[in-house]
């Protein structure tokens, strides 16, 4: 069938086409087609009216000119034109422009409105197609508004043609995914479902998809879905590959209706019916058995529309976690693919096996695979699929094979692609931590990090080492052995010279007592990187040798002299020379106490979660990692020796438990002397750039402690590592954070400025939940534009369903507006949504964005129980990712009453008498979503004598525990 | 699916076609990129990679590249073999397709690719039916073609 005879061949067009690519050069190219646009800008303006073909042909040119990737801005009057020509081929062309080349200019969008509207009322299922095909092409609101109340009606009439009932699913489908809260569920949810039974397979197909979608935001309408999504696939499973004509694939039945029904079980929890439960088993065990037998062609199609089927029953048997026997099953099937020769198939295998990874029916069963995974890092050509080999062997890494996965990756390091050293970096320091078992071991792989790929150690990753040999004594030793000997190495990464400085300006003293390692030695050793290295080390370095004049008195002339050299006192960069100053005043003045005080040896670092690990989430966006994440927190917790309430009490007795990441807070350091008088939680770091603690301390000592730090200069903190890290944690940009006053109140003022205050009134009761927001002008001038609406981003959008009604757009000076919101909670979730304001006030626009204090919690009901239930229950959620822990200062008061009441507020039922020990609480609840309910434990221990609390939270869901965990830790 | 591309193995592209609103700057910058991305790998190479926060399927048929962007739950596959099928249409239709069919008869691979995928979803998977479908339409316009010939002018 050559293309010259079908339908209108459009010689115009043709010899067009030929030109451009007859054009030696761009500028010809370029120059050819102004000309073209010239003539058909004549054309269309010309007195002559244009027939049909010709404004067909030329808007088809345009079309071209518009997809060699041109600007175009005229034509569309004339391609909306053809819509009503009662030639096919014209109202085509008019569509296929329109699809192309949207034009949000709304009076147009009412005139293809209106094209449409008189094919999908034509009753011809041809031009009905079309007009379909476009709105689906397009998808704006508009199209939704005018159309998403039909295209049911015509998906589900009984005397639609299959192809248009095809078109209209997927129509909507498009609809509802740009606009859901236009296509609104009613009586033909029911009917769409019978869909599945439909007999014809393209009408199944297509169906399937709309369904997934819609049963993703409304599980319980379209739960009977399931069943028969079951029996579809049964029947497709189980039927000879002849039978279902020409929807059987290179041997395989409708590869792609039963990709489609897998993922549409895969929104729901196993079948509950015993019998469903049992057809689906039998299904998904066809499916790996067909596998196993001998491919029926040579075709790669063949396998791969298989395979893909396999892939897909493997992921539901991975989302469901609940058949050991499956479970293990696809994980040998896996594991045969790890070792095929298509490198398509060991890539997805290894994607895959990083969510069996994570059962725990399938963990060991995983593991056995892990000297393959390890040969694919060596021999594999492709970096994606290394990449996934790195993947999975950080999701089976658990503390049996830690060393060995460690000792492969570091060795993989050394040749890795950059592309993705940086990963990698971060992957094993976070495994290094986690199943560290002896610390030593720990420090030297860490240190082989920055011998290996010191460029892509972040500073997170050399903060976080310090951070643990200063909180475990007994590996303080052998750090600084173990980095004197590092830097003995005539080059050595910056990195090293910074672990190396701060590790010997604390520990040095331990290994002084070797002749080898005596403090002028390690001194002179520090010293000779000094001048190689960039100034923020140098500056951390200069500390260094300040803390050297505490720890060794012998060496304190020898440091004076360095400091008063031209070089230091005099340098250009102020930072340095400031330090230079200061830290040389200090040496001479202070007597021996005030400086063995001021350059105490650091105190403990709080417990909280690494930053590394918020580093990795970060990188690779949430999902896999978090998830691994949260199946390993527990094991973490216990040996990094966390520091238990009461012994931390004592060391960090400064007021800052607020301290990000590092850390490293000069309060600490400079221990008691400079903080008094700077107040409050100071958040500097001794070794960053700023150095305002150190100078308010040079100061104070001749200035008898007038606290005039002018030197802390704001600019200053731009480079701060604590600041820096910081933003790493916070991911709204401009929204506040949550306010914290809302988790255990439902009322109050959510927001104020000069000109409009917004109150908050609200009520919960189980997964629903209405809020009155009042906005109050409080000027005497009228408020214009005004709008309000509720944003849900990403991934919270499936969590939480949030209705509103729009407000007036005009609020009288004065005057109190009310908006009401219909809240229902679908699953589980961790972001709050935000509430976005706009509006004009004296010709400006306003524009005020909060996050809405609609929190997990709100969820709860609270659940009164016995002792001796309580502890049953706390004992079946023994698992390790079920709980969650966390230390943490009072910040607050401690008062039994008002923790009661926060308790109660937060949502659970406070229980008497349940915990052996009276001053602890304990409470009990329900989280209620749409889809699921999670039973909630928790308890709280006061440590009166060491303000702090212990908080823990063991639920079903691990993210339940976590959000939990993380909003009641903030009250208190 | 995310969108679908199709371009030469000089980086020209030959169809673009995008299932989710994106601005014609943004649109360009993907396009870029992604062209650039996937002619820089070899042969051999696995058919899938990842990109921002999507997966992208390709594969290339003698001069052309046809490469889908799909998302993280999506069939990696399935998409594999959405493009093969994409291909015997076009393959069927214009008979022993080649880079030249669709930059010549552009607005009919556009025609085809609808009848098959609509909105990122396979809406038609028999080979038969699709083809259908569009010889339906071509019948429909070479009916009027005979009374209406018009050759000439550009």
């Amino acid at each position: 069938m050559p293309a010259v005879s079908k339908g209108d061949g459009m010689r115009g067009l043709a010899v067009f086409i030929s030109d451009i690519r007859n054009c030696k050069s761009k500028e010809a190219e370029i120059k050819r087609i102004n000309k073209e646009l010239a003539n058909i800008r004549s054309k269309f303006k010309g007195d002559k009216a244009l027939d049909g073909y010709s404004k067909k042909k030329y808007v088809c040119k345009l079309l071209f000119i518009f997809l060699l990737g041109h600007d175009i801005d005229f034509g569309h009057m004339e391609a909306v034109n053809l819509l009503s020509s009662n030639k096919y081929t014209e109202k085509q062309i008019g569509y296929l422009f329109i699809s192309v080349l949207v034009n949000s200019n709304s009076e147009l969008i009412r005139l293809i409105n209106n094209g449409i509207k008189n094919d999908l009322a034509s009753r011809n299922p041809t031009f009905m197609n079309l007009a379909l095909h476009c709105i689906a092409n397009v998808g704006s609101r508009e199209m939704a508004e005018a159309f998403a109340g039909d295209i049911p009606k015509i998906l589900v009439a009984g005397d639609t043609m299959d192809s248009v009932k095809q078109s209209a699913a997927l129509c909507l489908l498009r609809l509802y995914r740009t606009s859901p809260d236009l296509v609104p569920m009613g009586e033909w949810t029911s009917r769409v479902v019978h869909l599945l039974n439909d007999q014809h397979l393209g009408v199944v197909t297509a169906a399937t998809s709309l369904i997934t979608t819609l049963a993703q935001k409304n599980p319980e309408e379209f739960k009977t879905s399931v069943s028969l999504a079951v029996s579809r696939l049964s029947r497709i499973v189980t039927s000879a590959s002849t039978d279902l004509q020409d929807y059987t694939y290179y041997f395989v039945p409708a590869p792609w209706l039963s990709v489609k029904l897998l993922r549409l079980l895969q929104c729901y929890p196993p079948p509950e019916d015993a019998a469903v439960r049992g057809r689906l088993t039998e299904c998904l065990e066809t499916i790996l058995n067909k596998a196993q037998e001998p491919p029926k062609s040579k075709k790669v199609q063949h396998s791969n529309a298989k395979n893909a089927v396999l892939f897909e029953a493997i992921s539901l048997i991975i989302h469901h976690d609940s058949e050991p026997n499956l479970l293990v099953r696809a994980c040998n099937q896996l594991g045969q693919f790890l070792q095929h020769r298509e490198t398509n198939l060991r890539y997805l295998a290894l994607e895959s096996m990083c969510t069996l990874a994570s059962s725990e029916f399938s963990h060991e069963a995983v593991k056995t695979h892990i000297e393959t995974v390890i040969g694919a890092l060596k021999t594999e050509r492709d970096v994606s699929v290394r990449q996934r080999a790195v993947d999975l062997l950080y999701a089976m890494c658990d503390r049996s094979n830690a060393q060995q996965i460690v000792a492969e990756m570091l060795n993989y390091l050394e040749t890795a692609d950059y592309s993705i050293r940086e990963e990698i970096v971060l992957k094993v320091a976070i495994l290094a931590e986690k199943y560290a078992v002896d610390y030593t071991w720990y420090v030297d792989t860490i240190l082989n990090l920055i011998r290996i790929a010191g460029d892509y150690v972040s500073e997170e990753v050399w903060y976080r080492v310090i951070q643990i040999v200063i909180n475990r004594e007994d590996v303080q030793g052998y750090a600084a052995k173990t980095v004197f000997e590092a830097l003995q190495a005539p080059a050595c990464h910056e990195n090293l010279v910074k672990v190396g400085g701060y590790i010997l300006g604390e520990f040095g003293n331990l290994i002084a007592g070797d002749r080898r390692s005596s403090p002028l030695i390690q001194f002179n050793l520090l010293h000779s990187k000094f001048h190689l290295c960039s100034v923020p080390t140098r500056a951390l370095l200069l500390s260094t040798y300040i803390k050297f004049v505490n720890l060794f008195p012998e060496i304190k002339t020898t440091i004076q002299d360095v400091l008063r050299s031209d070089s230091q006192l005099r340098n250009a960069d102020v930072e340095l020379q400031q330090r230079a100053v200061e830290y040389l005043r200090l040496s001479c003045i202070a007597s021996t106490d005030i400086l063995a005080t001021v350059l105490e040896e650091m105190p403990p670092f709080p417990e909280r979660e690494s930053s590394i690990l918020a580093k990795l989430k970060k990188k690779k966006g949430p999902g896999m990692v978090s998830e691994i994440e949260e199946t390993k927190k527990e094991r973490n917790v216990e040996m990094n020796g966390s520091t238990e309430p009461a012994t931390n009490a004592s060391t960090v007795s400064t007021p800052s438990p607020s301290t990000d990441l590092l850390g490293i807070e000069s309060t600490a350091v400079f221990n008691s002397v400079p903080l008094n008088s700077t107040g409050g939680s100071l958040l500097v770091d001794v070794f960053s750039e700023n150095s305002a603690p150190v100078a308010t301390l040079a100061s104070a000592a001749e200035e008898n402690f007038s606290s005039s730090s002018d030197l802390t200069s704001p600019d200053n903190n731009i480079d701060d590592p604590a600041t820096a890290v910081h933003v790493s944690h916070d991911d709204d940009d401009d929204v506040d954070e949550l306010s914290d006053t809302f988790v255990c109140k439902n009322n109050g003022v959510l927001f104020e400025n000069q000109l409009l205050q917004i109150g908050l009134k609200s009520e919960f009761r189980q997964n629903l939940g209405r809020m009155y927001v009042f906005y109050g002008n409080k000027t005497s001038t009228q408020f214009l534009s005004f709008s309000s609406n509720v944003i849900c981003q990403d991934g919270l959008k499936s969590q939480l369903n949030i209705q509103t009604k729009p407000v007036d757009p005009t609020v009288e000076g004065g005057a109190q507006v009310q908006q009401i919101l219909n809240i229902e909670c679908v699953s589980d979730f961790t972001e709050a949504p935000v509430l976005n304001i706009q509006f004009r006030y004296g010709g400006t626009l306003q524009n005020v964005s909060v996050k809405l204090p609609v929190t997990l919690n709100k969820f709860f009901q609270p659940t009164e129980m016995t002792s001796q239930d309580f502890f049953q229950r706390w004992k079946q959620l023994s698992n390790p990712q079920q709980e969650v822990q966390k230390i943490f200062k009072a910040k607050h008061p401690m008062d039994t009453e008002v923790t009661k009441a926060k308790i109660i507020g937060f949502g659970v039922a406070l229980l008497d008498g349940v915990d052996p020990n009276p001053s602890n609480f304990v409470g009990a609840g329900v989280i209620h979503t749409k889809t699921i309910q999670v039973g909630c434990l928790l308890r709280l221990e006061p440590n009166t004598q060491a303000q702090m609390y212990r908080l823990t939270l063991r639920t079903s869901r691990d993210t339940v525990s976590q959000r939990l965990c993380g909003l009641l830790s903030e009250q208190f | 699916m995310q969108f679908m591309l199709l371009f030469s193995r000089q980086g020209k592209l030959r169809l673009q076609k995008w299932y989710v609103p994106l601005s014609d700057k943004e649109k360009k910058k993907i396009t870029r990129e992604l062209v650039q991305t996937v002619l820089a790998r070899k042969p051999k190479m696995c058919s899938f990679l990842e990109w921002r926060d999507l997966k992208i399927v390709y594969k290339r048929y003698a001069s052309l590249y046809f490469c889908c962007a799909i998302e993280d739950q999506d069939n990696e596959l399935i998409t594999l073999e959405i493009i093969h099928r994409y291909v015997e249409l076009l393959d069927k239709y214009f008979g022993s397709v080649c880079e030249l069919d669709i930059i010549f008869n552009f607005e009919k691979a556009y025609f085809i690719l609808d009848e098959f995928l609509l909105g990122g979803e396979a809406q038609e998977t028999s080979k038969k039916n699709v083809l259908k479908a569009i010889e339906q339409a071509d019948l429909l316009q070479e009916v009027r073609m005979t009374c209406c010939e018009q050759w000439g002018e550009i």
